[in-house]
């Protein structure tokens, strides 16, 4: 069964196996150390002005070049990273828990209560996902915080798609008929039993979560409304970079590339995993 | 649907009570009075129950089209919102375009291929169109087509009534970017929808009695996998909407997206509602015409 591997010593051997599960983790894992230890390989302050350096082109002493300031853009991008991973770790770990129990009781209950939590989060997902979040950053104003409610309100709802479809297809087993025969409470068996075996998805849909979550931070703060100065932003380093791409293009090139970069190893590690824990997709996406 | 839609334009119209700071008080300024506030939320009917603003509100849209007064300019946002909707209609059309012309060949040549090389440089392909922002790749072809060929404008819109080059040049780059990001996404469903015909028995039966491979593909496999294919690209309409919106903003394409992005960093909340609504209503009806289509598509599917 593919979902109970999740836990099993099998799913390790296999997952680190995988192609896609290495290279993904890999680059998660460095996204990883540069978040924790950005500040201390930086070769520069990341906010350190020297103007006799302004615009200087990616060199020896400044591998991805400098800013309008004199900034050096290798250290800057170190420095966010730190706070590109919390953002998204934060704002898809609320989705999460929101989306999880939603489809977690819309799945197990069925009826009415399905009918409701599911048209609601329909409604959600007829709204662009770029253009809701602009809605919920107009309500909440501008800020890192709320960026991150922004985001976790927009991914939210494919976590209850995602756990409802997983729970239907667990809810029925006998296990969880030998659980509600002896007497356990709703609960009990949603939480105990239910869940634990429909967490296959949900490790696939965090790890392409959190790869969204990174795509939506970086683009509002390339719109001015998520994280604000002196944070490095890698979003909004692409924003200032805009104005000066004949004159530097690296401006518009490295903060980019970082993005990218963070993106595709969550990407690649949610495939690798969805691979590894559910059989059936196997060579197909 | 009609309940989608419904829900949708509760949702939007929750914008405005839901704000910090009302609409009157958007409109005088921070140094308005508390008496002159009132006064102007009286006038905008602010003051009555929400139940009765919500009819008032959707009723001005759905019997005359009138979406409210933008609080900036003062001017109706209907018209603002039609003068906006063919710039957004005809990058989204023209990207979908250029999406499938990157997702068809490609994901056939991987499909009929599994496992070859060409096979997986198209993965790792979209792999990266996947991850790659989309305000990024604008940036990108910005500076390769604009600043350093100089080839092609770097922003702007042009309706094609002013001639084909002019629109076409000033489209090229926006649908660009969006076509180049969906259309990764659709190579993957393109191939695995092939690879799934492709293993069917008809398809094997078909190649055994002797009949030709392209005949094979063109009539079994192509005709069988669309429907699959058409669902992906009805999907994708949300996706490229999302990435209409971001791009409308890099290139200055004078779109629902803008607009919306515009009307929140000016508080303008009329102007927000009618890009929202719409944008929801346009991606509730692509839906509908997506499903209404299988029964073109596979004769099996009736709708009673």
């Amino acid at each position: 069964m593919s979902q109970a591997a999740a836990r099993g010593p099998g799913f390790w051997r296999k997952a680190l196996r995988h192609g896609l599960v290495i290279a993904g983790g890999s680059i998660v894992l460095l996204l990883g150390l540069a978040a924790l230890l950005g500040n201390v390989i930086a070769p520069y302050d990341p906010n350190a002005m020297d103007f006799t350096a302004r615009f200087s082109p990616p060199t020896l002493a400044h591998i991805f070049g400098t800013d309008e300031f004199g900034r050096d853009l290798f250290s800057r991008i170190l420095d966010g990273a730190s706070v590109r991973v919390k953002v998204a770790f934060i704002a898809v770990g609320i989705s999460a828990v929101a989306g999880v129990t939603l489809g977690l009781v819309a799945g197990y209950s069925g009826g009415w209560v399905d009918e409701v939590v599911m048209r609601v989060m329909d409604v959600f997902f007829a709204l662009p996902a770029v253009l809701l979040a602009i809605v919920v950053m107009a309500i909440l104003g501008r800020g890192i915080e709320n960026a991150m409610i922004a985001i976790a309100i927009v991914y939210a709802p494919i976590f209850a798609r995602v756990t409802r479809g997983a729970v239907i297809a667990v809810r029925d087993r006998e296990f969880v008929n030998a659980a509600r025969a002896l007497g356990q409470g709703r609960l009990r068996i949603m939480f105990a039993h239910v869940l634990p075996n429909a967490l296959g998805p949900i490790i696939v849909q965090t790890s392409l979560s959190l790869a969204f979550a990174i795509l939506a931070e970086a683009a509002l703060s390339f719109f001015g409304l998520g994280t604000q100065p002196p944070d490095p932003s890698w979003g909004r380093m692409l924003s200032e970079g805009r104005a000066y791409l004949s004159q530097a293009p690296w401006m518009g090139i490295f903060p980019g590339l970082a993005i990218m970069v963070s993106v595709l190893g969550f990407n690649l590690l949610g495939d690798g995993l969805r691979d590894v824990l559910d059989p059936r997709y196997r060579g197909r996406s | 649907m009609l309940l989608v839609l419904f829900g949708v334009s509760l949702v939007t119209f929750a914008i405005v009570p839901l704000l910090p700071g009302s609409p009157a008080r958007v409109t005088l300024g921070v140094q308005a009075t508390p008496e002159s506030v009132a006064a102007l939320e009286e006038r905008m009917g602010l003051d009555r129950p929400l139940a009765v603003q919500y009819v008032d509100w959707i009723g001005g849209i759905v019997t005359r089209g009138d979406f409210g007064t933008s609080l900036i300019s003062g001017a109706p946002i209907g018209r603002e919102v039609l003068r906006r909707l063919p710039a957004t209609f005809s990058l989204a059309l023209v990207a979908l375009a250029f999406g499938l012309l990157i997702a068809l060949p490609a994901g056939f040549v991987s499909a009929l291929r599994p496992g070859s090389g060409r096979d997986l440089s198209v993965s790792v392909l979209s792999q990266l169109g996947v991850s790659v922002p989309d305000f990024w790749m604008g940036i990108l072809l910005i500076l390769l087509f604009s600043e350093t060929l100089g080839w092609l404008p770097s922003s702007g819109y042009e309706p094609l009534s002013s001639g084909f080059w002019p629109w076409f040049s000033h489209i090229l780059l926006p649908a660009a970017t969006v076509g180049i990001i969906s259309g990764s996404i659709m190579t993957r469903f393109v191939r695995s929808a092939l690879m799934e015909v492709l293993g069917q028995d008809y398809v094997r039966t078909a190649h055994a009695k002797g009949v030709p491979r392209t005949k094979v593909l063109r009539k079994h496999v192509t005709r069988n996998a669309a429907i699959s294919i058409v669902t992906i690209v009805g999907l994708q309409m949300a996706t490229l909407l999302s990435a209409v919106v971001v791009v409308e903003i890099i290139f200055a394409w004078p779109g629902l997206g803008q607009l919306a992005l515009t009307a929140t960093l000016q508080r303008d909340y009329p102007a927000l509602q009618a890009a929202v609504l719409l944008s929801a209503v346009i991606f509730t009806v692509v839906n509908l015409a997506t499903d209404l289509s299988y029964t073109f598509l596979d004769p099996r599917v009736t709708y009673s």
